[in-house]
């Protein structure tokens, strides 16, 4: 009584896996031995490679967080545990930085990179419309010139912009952050045009036939059926907005009451490592991707997808 | 087949503020901002005295000033050890966590990390395990005999600015192959096993033909972020007054604009840097259209 299991998960239809049910089984049974214990060995491999490969991944992030719970004398120890286990680094970090600079970082980072995403969802998303939507004269062409900017790179702008923004007077506030978030981009205009596409046309025949205006049909239709590309952009923008570490560096004063996080951990490095306090600054670098982290174990689906989807990022 | 709803009557308007920011985006922030630094990049200014009309003379800089000509050739180096390590690994990495692996989703969790963390934060902890006498990794390396290895003085700093920027970019890449790898149809893996093709052949003669397209884009997007790496150079090879034992291009740019107020030589090195980018790009198209398999 051989009773040949199907395979698990398998996209086919069930016809087709009865066909080959047989088939299968004979293929197992002619099988050389060796070709099975070859496949044995390519399994041991797989896993020995990929957790030596995983635990360098982890190290860093392990060291981190070790480094953050550790006394000062104790900080270029080898062992993993801390050993005593101590807040206090937290504590200095929050409290003690010059200015008390911590959490005006925070606050920043966390400000900029809300408001960015803001600006990036709601300027795509009117952009990704008019394009998926909206029938003109001139809409290939404009969206073709706009997907091609994708390959501008950012530095080429940079200079330009900045340019712009001082004869604005905008140097040294955080308006050369935030203002050109509202001013859609190609990344995020593609992401959500692919996705609209996917909205089925009858439901905007039916609200045109009840009047619906071009916003109606916007805002009540395009934007509540398209929460999973709205969300994978938000997260994108944030994630980009929080770590970049270039414009903020060129835009902002290095007042820490000002700046955001990348440039603060930046300028302490070179403080704390001088003073010999990288249990502090292991603090400040774990706190500094909590929010991620967070963000990334509760929309990992969001991320993935998204680098997996559209596979163009920047 | 074209699909599109008519504006009615007064919606023109509303076409048009609709799509307002991105043509705001057009005009200041890529196409005109592309333009402008063409102009700025036959300029001498420092945005004190009035500009000068410098001809080529920014663009020739590249081959007189040994710095510039330095911070070229490091992004270059620097892209051709990064892009060939980034697809290999994580187009290894792909391959293996795609044979129905136990814990796979907790593999790939741990490897795409570094992509959603910042590269400041993991920077500082790479810096400590960089560390001479003090840092892990030289403590591994003790044991298998080597010594006292200065990953972070000039002549490792490559190096070791190539490998952290690698660790950093493997998940991403991962993921992109995986996504090309589940595309696959399994039936010409059951053909190919009934016909008694071991998993090595079956890797050579039809993963990797039909894994083309993925591959060139994964080329692309690395190739991309190499030649704009500034980030755990900046982090990692900072030298007091500024300098970098690194000094790459967009460092080069950096510091030319907003610490020499050059902007003639930055701009004209950002136009170079582009170049690079669109030089490469057609390279790679080319390449595509003799060896990308599509189905």
């Amino acid at each position: 009584m051989t009773s040949e299991p199907y395979p698990k998960s398998s996209a086919a239809p069930k016809l087709i896996l009865q066909d080959e049910a047989p088939a299968r089984r004979g293929t197992r049974a002619q099988r050389p031995a060796s070709q099975l214990a070859r496949k044995a060995t390519l399994d041991v491999i797989s896993y020995l490679v990929l957790s030596i490969g995983a635990l360098t991944m982890l190290v860093p992030f392990l060291w981190m967080i070790s480094v953050s719970f550790r006394i000062p004398a104790e900080q270029y120890s080898r062992n993993l545990i801390p050993n005593p286990v101590t807040l206090q680094n937290y504590v200095d970090l929050w409290q003690k930085l010059p200015d008390q600079a911590f959490p005006y970082l925070m606050f920043n980072s966390f400000k900029l990179a809300g408001l960015m995403v803001v600006g990036q969802l709601l300027t795509c998303s009117m952009a990704a419309f008019v394009f998926a939507v909206v029938k003109f004269k001139g809409r290939n062409l404009l969206f073709s010139i706009l997907l091609a900017t994708m390959i501008i790179p950012s530095q080429v702008s940079l200079i330009p912009d900045f340019i712009l923004f001082k004869y604005m007077g905008l140097t040294g506030t955080q308006w050369p952050l935030i203002l050109p978030a509202f001013w859609g981009g190609a990344f995020g205009t593609f992401l959500l045009r692919q996705y609209f596409l996917t909205i089925p046309r009858d439901l905007v025949d039916a609200a045109r036939m009840d009047g619906a205006s071009l916003w109606d049909i916007f805002w009540q239709i395009y934007m509540p059926n398209s929460k999973p590309a709205l969300v994978a952009l938000a997260i994108f923008t944030f994630k980009d907005a929080w770590n970049d570490l270039l414009r903020p560096l060129v835009y902002l004063p290095t007042d820490m009451h000002k700046t955001t996080l990348t440039v603060g951990l930046a300028f302490f490095q070179q403080q704390l490592q001088a003073g010999g306090k990288f249990t502090v600054l292991m603090a400040g670098a774990f706190l500094s991707i909590v929010p991620l982290l967070i963000i990334f174990f509760f929309a990992q689906r969001y991320f993935i997808e998204g680098v997996a989807l559209t596979g163009i990022r920047r | 087949m074209e699909y599109g709803l008519k504006p009615l009557g007064q919606e023109k308007t509303w076409l048009w503020a609709l799509l307002l920011p991105t043509l705001i985006g057009l005009l200041f922030g890529t196409i005109g901002s592309l333009l402008a630094t063409l102009l700025l990049s036959f300029f001498d200014w420092d945005l004190i005295t009035p500009a000068t009309f410098a001809g080529l003379s920014n663009y020739l800089a590249l081959f007189q000033n040994a710095k510039y000509l330095d911070a070229f050739s490091n992004t270059i180096l620097f892209t051709a050890m990064y892009v060939p390590l980034v697809v290999v690994i994580s187009l290894f990495l792909a391959v293996m966590l795609n044979r129905r692996i136990f814990a796979r989703g907790f593999f790939r969790t741990v490897y795409f990390l570094p992509t959603v963390t910042s590269a400041v934060a993991t920077a500082l902890v790479w810096n400590m395990i960089y560390g001479r006498d003090t840092g892990l990794l030289n403590f591994v390396l003790e044991r298998v005999g080597i010594h006292g290895v200065c990953w972070l003085c000039t002549n490792n700093a490559m190096l070791a600015v190539v490998i952290v920027n690698v660790w950093g970019a493997i998940g991403e890449g991962m993921i992109i192959f995986l996504a090309g790898l589940t595309a696959i149809p399994r039936d010409y893996y059951e053909a190919a096993t009934v016909d008694g093709a071991n998993e090595p052949q079956q890797f050579f003669r039809i993963t990797l033909p039909l894994l083309t397209p993925s591959i060139l884009f994964q080329i692309l997007i690395s190739a991309i972020n190499a030649f704009q790496a500034y980030d755990y150079i900046y982090m990692l090879t900072r030298r007091s007054g500024g300098d970098s034992s690194v000094p790459v291009a967009v460092f080069s740019i950096y510091r030319n604009a907003f610490h020499f107020f050059k902007m003639g030589d930055a701009s004209a090195q950002a136009i170079q840097l582009a170049v690079l980018v669109a030089v490469f790009m057609l390279v790679l198209f080319w390449w595509e259209r003799h060896f990308v398999v599509y189905e």
